[in-house]
């Protein structure tokens, strides 16, 4: 320790070192997910297990505000799923955190010349790369259902893309909380706290519509339910969007709002948690 | 230049002094052993020389780099294997070495031939292709080992390297990092076993209570400690009349601990044969009897007056964790 202390350390990793240590970092994880059956087989499961039930149990019986057709249910729950996927499987984020705190893997990457960004990037990452693989998964299996993507493939894929960044922001947010609460059991369930008023107290599975007042003030506003209407309005047929009174461009930009907001927020509280946790 | 300069470091947790002013260095090519029981403070040591931890105060230097002003300069200099194998389950041993190759930002290249070296190396060369999940404890702790020293690191820094590790990959590991030293990496590791660090240590530093209580090579430390005792049991009627004798051999009373008796054996098997024959004479018939090697224990009574792992001390669950 030098007797100056306004000396600034000189602890910084290069741009060009952090970028090479994020993706390595991401690597791991995605193959942890790869290689470990059981996580391939729930995050992907779980998913299409509520694909189907919703719409071949409850689908059935929800009509009330949706525009009417052949395969109404499937073409209002496809977007809306997607949204959920990415919030449960955001708990993943957090469940990986903690488990890496706890079998010593953080001590070793914090003994490392590396970026300590990279560890909670690299995170995050993998999990944005596996919800895509989820998705594309529950699209195929959505097809397979009647659900058509009507306004073009460019259209769906934006629709896609913003599902994915709403999943990649509320990484963030259960990478916050996973740090707080530190072991993967609390994670799990504290992860389900914020997720089970967000997911069924929005137009994921139904319109808010025909929900009480009170309810769908916060269902309105809530930023699941915007997203989910987003995907929405850009795979449902165009003459649709009116009768819901959904616009396309006032829908993606609060979205993107929502998101970068959301990763504003979370991303910097997780680096604090992280140096708390690890401290 | 030292390897490890460090003054006066000081590190609390609430109430748990966990280190009370350490102050250690040792040059570089040597082996420095940190001996000491479970909440001694050995783990927070190697966790704030490694920078895992900031210091409350104090200074330290590691390979010359500042450890306050320069942590990223310290983790390009050192390796750390820590108290748990932190290997990756699902990667192969290849795959696990070379990921922390490239964090010690190796080239692609570099760090492919490194990482074949460093496995070749530690005899893992065969499995080296094998899911770790498939790997035995000893097999794990070595290809942490093997990670910790892909980088090249001027001075490596091993927690308690074989706690928790069947005997034969203990001796297998011992084998190993005297083949390491031999190779000149300077080295500090931390143990509960007077053994361990008797067999690979150039110098023991003996830590309690978060401080150095002595320091010195093995011989030095030995020749405090008294060297070999004589330890007996008996019934409880002829105890009396056994401290009677024990104090007739060794000239002083014997330290008592749980049922046991024992006095210092100078003379080894001759102060055995010595209170052998003292017992046989007052007729008392012991339930067992021993020459032996002085233990942790042994060191830390005498040292410390307390045991080494004395239940009756206040040690909070939070600094037996770290060690």
């Amino acid at each position: 320790m030098s007797v100056t202390t306004n000396i600034k350390p000189r602890s910084r990793v290069p741009l060009r070192s952090a970028v090479i240590h994020t993706a390595v970092i991401t690597r791991r994880n995605v193959l942890r997910f790869i290689r470990i059956p059981q996580l391939l087989l729930f995050s992907t499961v779980q998913p299409v297990m509520f694909l189907l039930l919703f719409n071949y149990v409850f689908g059935g019986a929800i009509t009330t505000g949706i525009p009417a057709g052949p395969d109404q249910y499937i073409n209002w729950l496809i977007p809306g799923i997607l949204v959920q996927s990415a919030a449960f499987g955001a708990t993943a984020t957090a469940m990986g955190l903690t488990e890496d705190l706890g079998a010593g893997v953080i001590d070793r990457f914090r003994s490392l010349p590396m970026a300590r960004s990279a560890v909670l990037t690299g995170r995050t990452l993998a999990d944005l790369v596996r919800n895509s693989f989820v998705f594309s998964l529950m699209l195929v299996v959505g097809y397979l259902m009647g659900w058509r993507f009507e306004q073009g493939f460019w259209k769906m894929a934006l629709g896609f893309g913003v599902a994915l960044l709403f999943g990649y922001s509320f990484s963030w947010v259960m990478a916050a909380m996973g740090l707080a609460v530190k072991t993967p059991e609390a994670a799990q369930s504290a992860g389900f706290l914020p997720i089970f008023p967000l997911v069924f107290a929005s137009s994921i599975f139904v319109p808010t519509s025909s929900m009480p007042d009170w309810l769908q003030t916060f269902a309105e506003v809530q930023p699941v339910t915007i997203v989910a209407n987003t995907v929405r309005s850009l795979m449902i047929p165009e003459e649709a969007l009116e009768l819901l009174g959904l616009d396309q461009g006032t829908l993606i930009l609060q979205s993107l709002a929502w998101i970068v907001v959301i990763i504003a927020v979370f991303a910097p509280l997780s680096v604090r948690q992280y140096k708390k946790a690890v401290g | 230049m030292n390897a490890v300069e460090a003054q006066n470091i000081v590190k609390h947790f609430g109430d748990t002094h966990a280190l009370d002013g350490v102050s250690i260095q040792f040059e570089e090519g040597i082996v420095y052993g940190l001996l000491g029981p479970n909440g001694a403070g050995k783990t927070t040591l190697i966790r704030v020389l490694t920078t895992l931890l900031t210091p409350d105060s104090g200074s330290a230097s590691v390979a010359g780099v500042d450890l306050i002003t320069d942590p990223v300069g310290v983790r390009r200099k050192v390796g750390l294997a820590g108290q748990f194998a932190a290997v990756d389950e699902h990667q192969t041993g290849r795959e696990n070495v070379e990921m922390v190759g490239r964090l010690y930002n190796l080239s692609r290249e570099e760090t492919r031939s490194r990482a074949d070296e460093v496995l070749d190396r530690i005899n893992l060369a065969e499995v080296a292709d094998i899911q770790v999940k498939a790997y035995s404890g000893g097999m794990r702790r070595k290809l942490d080992l093997a990670a910790s020293m892909v980088g090249r690191p001027e001075v490596l820094f091993l927690d308690e390297p074989t706690t928790g590790i069947d005997p034969a990959s203990r001796i297998a590991l011992w084998d190993l990092i005297e083949e390491m030293v031999d190779g000149g990496t300077t080295l500090l590791l931390t143990t509960q076993y007077l053994e361990e660090a008797d067999r690979l240590a150039d110098r023991i530093g003996v830590i309690d209570q978060g401080k150095l209580i002595a320091e010195g090579t093995s011989d030095e430390l030995k020749a405090t400690l008294g060297g070999d005792v004589v330890e007996i049991h008996v019934h409880n009627d002829d105890r009396a009349l056994a401290v009677e004798c024990l104090t007739r051999v060794a000239g002083e009373e014997p330290k008592a601990e749980g049922g046991s008796l024992s006095i210092p054996a100078p003379n080894g098997s001759k102060t055995l044969t010595a209170v052998v024959r003292e017992l046989d004479s007052a007729a008392i018939e012991p339930r067992d009897i021993a020459l032996r090697k002085p233990t942790l224990n042994d060191v830390f009574l005498t040292l410390t007056g307390h045991k080494a792992e004395d239940e009756t001390q206040p040690v909070s669950a939070r600094s037996r964790r770290r060690g």
